[in-house]
């Protein structure tokens, strides 16, 4: 007989789910919205997602003050871990998807958007990114990353090109491979120590004192490659570029960033303490694949012939030199990873949605693809703030002062020399000074170059619209005048990042 | 208001562009001068209001911008950098001023005035990180005017320029990031501020290598002798109006920028790079003025030229006493207004001719009196005629590097006899003999816009060179600080011995003084 299972309500700290619950709940009241009348207009579910957002953001500074008081919270029988970086990652998160939701407004009419499944998915797919970042047991994770990939796959099969269905296969194949490798390496840890928890695995390897390094080793591989799939770490990221062509511009944009961010919480939460624990080949390795990620992307994106590759590949660049935070390991180099990613976020959906607003329903003959280079020719003279702004972003990207990402680039190479890394911190700015070549052409071709399309500078803004407007507007003046919000964020960041114990 | 002077030096002319984006485009240029006019005069009023007896800091703000980091907007000026901030502001206004039609006016102007922004922000940054900001950005407006009005490689040659130097710079900004981790380590707090780090005794080894970190960065800038390629292409390439600020403004933050953190930051690395660098900078002395005389184009002969002055600039510095660095100083400041100058003049008979090779002209001198005239001062001021402004500031760098070694300033002199070689040949080719071309011979004389430019410059030269003193005597006073805290801070015998005692040489004096009474 099984006795009764004795559990109060209080001890199971419902009030941990309610982040994630809040997007999950909006999703459903969309889709039965859609059930009572269907064909509404696409503004609607816009903004009825954007309200949901806004609530669920709310409710994380809620959860915010209550960590500041009493520290980590667990709930629902210790599956749920709230600690700072869950937090923080939460907030970028829903921060960035609400920056991301009003791109669907577009000027010319793109199908997806009309469909109420659209922004269901959506919804569902924040949910399991908040779970996947507010956890530290590994079944929970993989829910959380499955469901919210699974969702993603179907969001850019919806933009209905021939490549976006290449683009999700794609993109579904090699999550499905990453999803494998994950639970081979959660498998292998669990035999190793009979857990799933994260911090529960580490303290019984460390106890054991690493006795079955081998085999620890395997796993680590495993997750190594599962992560590096769902990071695009070089020799994994050879699917991004062409997702990233195959859906619209602004999904690519936050492909670059949501999920990203929400891998970083897992890898920092699984790789800290294994980098800590003194196996020096596993720093070797991390070492290695950041460097890789770091200088081979920033090639390749040196030869692109179109923006949204040179984008893709450059992001792929960012994302080994946040690895790097991972890799140094110090609250200083935790909270870099952080302000990098946020700034980055205005700085990247902004640079992504000014390729949306340019971008034309159908092809037109002379184009090979949707922003090549020379499409931006001479566009100073056609649409000098557009290409004003577009510079801007390029600048920041490339990390010249004051723009958003200089401080984050600034702070990571500081955190790289205050941990002893100096050689990573000198390959990390000579691979800023490579970036720069890139970046610096889609200027050129902006400022220096004669126009070559004959109408004049509409094309540039095609789909422009308030609600556009407006969110490039908000990452514009984020970029320009993030030196003055640089102090807070540190702040808040190093608070929550040290108080959670990375 | 004196006390935001310097703020306002460097945002007046930020906000003025960004207002200028509403003015039309035929009153553009009347509104460019008016905001350079005034932006002059408050750095004039600077100047006057400068009491040059301190040898400290004057005018500082501070505005907290990152402090848990330790990152704080501070600016002010010294001695040193007071005259670079006017030198700028002025070649703004006569820059704007003598603008000679060109399309795109508004956008130039503009342009031209974030670039004053980011120069007196470099000149007036007491913080290192603001220093890097302003650093960098003034890339930007230099990579656009070389790349939107510059000749048929412009494009090749401003992203040289730009990469090149972003290239240095960021390398630099490693050391800065070590420099405020030491600063960590030893105080417990974060802290960009230049003048917490003139406080800093740092053990000779980290010395040396902060010090190349922040050479690679200055040495790119300056440009010195392996990193100097970018240059020629960028002179070459870039309009006139263009070349003009690179040579008389920009170039000048390297040469500063050694002065104001490798000095004084790492004293006893100064010493033991002194010869290793005082032998580039002889070599391009050396180099630069033999290809400068293997040039055509009257352009590249001013271009390498100015990088032949700027080594004997490096070698003032790297004399590590009072008159070699008070004599680089104002050498900057002299190269500044003389091959800002030589630019402008190449500006004119290109404006006229749309050719910058030498051999297409000839006897320009019967026809242009005046320019050649100008040309000839000019001319003679380069070289170094005593009585001009460069000659007091080269005599000063050599008899101060003399102190140091002989036999390579006796090498750094000969280098400016082939410096006086290769501009009378080119004067020669240029303004004597018959007018043997057509199209030479009913050539206009510089006019009125031009010269705006250039008699202003021309009297700064001449006066100057006769009494140098009001320059002179504040630059020394800073000069005199930076020395005696060189000394103070080394740790080496030999850099002890290298740097003079400044302190013990004037109580000597007063010694000696006492004794003849």
């Amino acid at each position: 007989m099984l006795s009764p299972v004795n559990v109060s309500i209080e001890s199971l700290n419902l009030m941990t789910l309610v982040p994630m619950l809040i997007p999950i709940v909006g999703a459903l009241l969309i889709l039965v919205i859609d059930l009572f009348k269907s064909e509404q207009d696409r503004s609607l579910y816009v903004m009825l997602s954007l309200l949901i957002l806004g609530v669920d953001f709310i409710s994380l500074m809620d959860s915010a003050s209550v960590f500041h008081k009493n520290g980590t919270i667990m709930g629902v029988f210790d599956v749920m871990l709230i600690d700072g970086l869950a937090i923080l990652s939460q907030f970028i998160i829903v921060g960035a998807s609400m920056l991301f939701i009003p791109l669907a407004l577009t000027h010319k009419r793109f199908h997806e958007f009309s469909y109420p499944e659209f922004f269901a998915l959506f919804l569902f797919m924040i949910a399991g990114f908040q779970f996947m970042v507010a956890t530290d047991n590994l079944i929970l994770i993989f829910v959380g990353l499955e469901t919210a990939s699974l969702a993603l796959y179907t969001l850019i099969a919806m933009h209905n090109r021939d490549k976006s269905f290449e683009a999700a296969v794609k993109y579904f194949t090699m999550g499905a491979l990453a999803a494998g490798f994950f639970s081979f390496g959660s498998m292998i840890f669990y035999a190793l120590t009979g857990s799933v928890e994260i911090n529960q695995i580490a303290e019984v390897l460390s106890a054991n004192k690493y006795a079955d390094i081998g085999f620890v080793l395997v796993g680590v591989v495993f997750l190594l490659a599962s992560f590096g799939f769902k990071l695009s770490i070089v020799p994994f990221h050879t699917w991004t570029p062409d997702v990233y062509e195959g859906s619209s511009a602004a999904l690519a944009g936050y492909m670059s960033i949501v999920p990203k961010i929400a891998a970083f919480i897992v890898a920092m939460r699984i790789f800290e303490f294994l980098i800590h624990s003194g196996v020096v080949w596993l720093e070797v390795i991390l070492y290695i694949f950041v460097v890789m990620t770091m200088t081979l992307a920033n090639v390749w994106a040196l030869v692109q012939t179109d923006v949204k590759r040179m984008l893709a590949y450059s992001s792929i660049s960012h994302a080994g030199f946040v690895m790097a935070a991972i890799l140094i390991g110090t609250t200083q180099s935790n909270s870099a990873l952080f302000l990098y990613w946020i700034l980055f976020s205005f700085t990247n959906l902004g640079s992504f949605s000014m390729l949306w607003i340019s971008r034309q329903k159908n092809l037109p003959a002379h184009q090979q693809s949707d922003h090549s280079y020379n499409k931006f020719a001479g566009m100073i003279k056609t649409a000098p703030v557009a290409a004003s702004i577009m510079a801007l972003f390029m600048l920041s990207l490339a990390g010249l002062p004051p723009f958003g990402l200089f401080w984050g680039k600034m702070y990571m190479v500081s955190s790289a020399i205050t941990g002893g890394y100096t050689v990573l911190a000198l390959i990390m700015v000579l691979n800023s000074a490579i970036a720069g070549y890139y970046y610096l052409k889609l200027i050129v071709y902006m400022f220096m170059r004669e126009p070559i399309m004959e109408d004049s500078g509409h094309i540039y803004s095609a789909n422009a619209t308030l609600p556009l407007k407006t969110i490039i507007g908000i990452a514009a003046i984020g970029t320009i005048f993030a030196f003055l919000a640089i102090n807070q964020l540190l702040e808040f960041i190093t608070m929550f990042v040290y108080n959670s114990g990375y | 208001m004196l006390d935001h002077i310097l703020s306002i030096l460097i945002f007046f002319p930020a906000l003025a562009a960004m207002l200028g984006f509403v003015v039309h485009k035929d009153s553009m240029r009347s509104y460019g001068v008016a905001v350079a006019t005034i932006e002059f005069a408050l750095s004039l009023w600077l100047w006057f209001a400068f009491d040059s007896t301190v040898s400290g800091m004057q005018f500082m703000e501070q505005i907290a911008l990152v402090p848990t980091f330790g990152i704080n907007y501070i600016v002010g000026v010294d001695g040193i950098s007071l005259f670079i901030v006017v030198l700028a502001s002025f070649f703004t206004m006569i820059g704007i001023a003598s603008l000679g039609e060109t399309k795109d006016i508004k956008n130039l102007i503009i342009t031209l005035l974030f670039l004053q922004m980011t120069m007196a922000g470099v000149f007036s940054a007491l913080d290192a990180i603001v220093f890097y900001v302003f650093w960098e950005l003034s890339l930007v407006p230099m990579l656009y005017i070389i790349g939107a009005w510059g000749g048929p490689l412009r494009i090749y040659a401003s992203v040289k320029f730009f990469l090149y130097t972003f290239a240095g710079s960021l390398v630099m900004l490693v050391g800065m990031l070590f420099m405020a981790y030491f600063y960590f380590q030893a105080t417990g707090e974060w802290s960009f501020a230049i003048l917490d780090w003139y406080r800093l005794i740092l053990p000779e080894s980290f010395q040396l290598w902060l010090f190349a970190a922040f050479f690679m960065g200055f040495a790119i800038k300056v440009p010195m002798f392996p990193f100097h390629t970018w240059l020629p292409y960028a002179h070459g390439q870039a309009p006139t109006i263009g070349s003009v600020i690179l040579a008389a403004i920009l170039l000048k933050m390297g040469t500063y920028a050694f002065i104001r953190f490798s000095l004084p930051l790492f004293p006893d690395a100064s010493v033991y790079f002194m010869f290793p660098i005082a032998i580039l900078a002889i070599i391009m002395i050396i180099y630069t003025a033999m290809v400068a005389y293997a040039q055509k184009d009257i352009k590249q002969v001013v271009a390498y030229s100015s990088v032949s002055h700027m080594g004997v600039i490096i070698l003032g510095t790297f004399a590590l006493n009072v008159e070699g660095i008070t004599g680089s100083i104002f050498l900057m400041i002299a190269h500044g207004v003389v091959s800002g100058a030589l630019f402008f003049l190449v500006g004119v008979i290109y404006d006229r001719r749309h050719t910058k090779y030498m051999s297409e002209f000839g006897g320009l001198a019967h026809v242009m009196p005046r320019y050649a005239t100008i040309f000839g001062l000019m001319m003679m001021a380069s070289v170094g005629l005593p009585l001009t402004i460069n000659f007091v500031g080269e005599f000063l760098s050599l008899l101060g590097f003399y102190k140091q070694s002989h036999i390579l300033t006796l090498l750094a002199g000969t280098a400016i006899i082939v410096g006086a070689i290769y501009m009378l040949a080119a004067y020669k080719k240029m303004f004597f003999g018959v007018v043997t071309k057509e199209e030479n011979k009913h050539l206009p004389d510089v006019n009125k816009r031009e010269l705006i430019a250039l008699i202003p410059l021309a009297i700064i030269t001449v006066w100057l060179g006769i009494y140098p003193k009001p320059v002179l005597g504040t630059i020394n006073t800073s000069v005199e600080s930076v020395v005696s805290l060189m000394h103070e801070k080394a740790q080496t015998q030999e850099a002890k011995s290298r740097i003079p005692n400044i302190a013990k040489e004037a109580s000597a004096a007063k010694n000696s003084v006492e004794e003849a009474h």
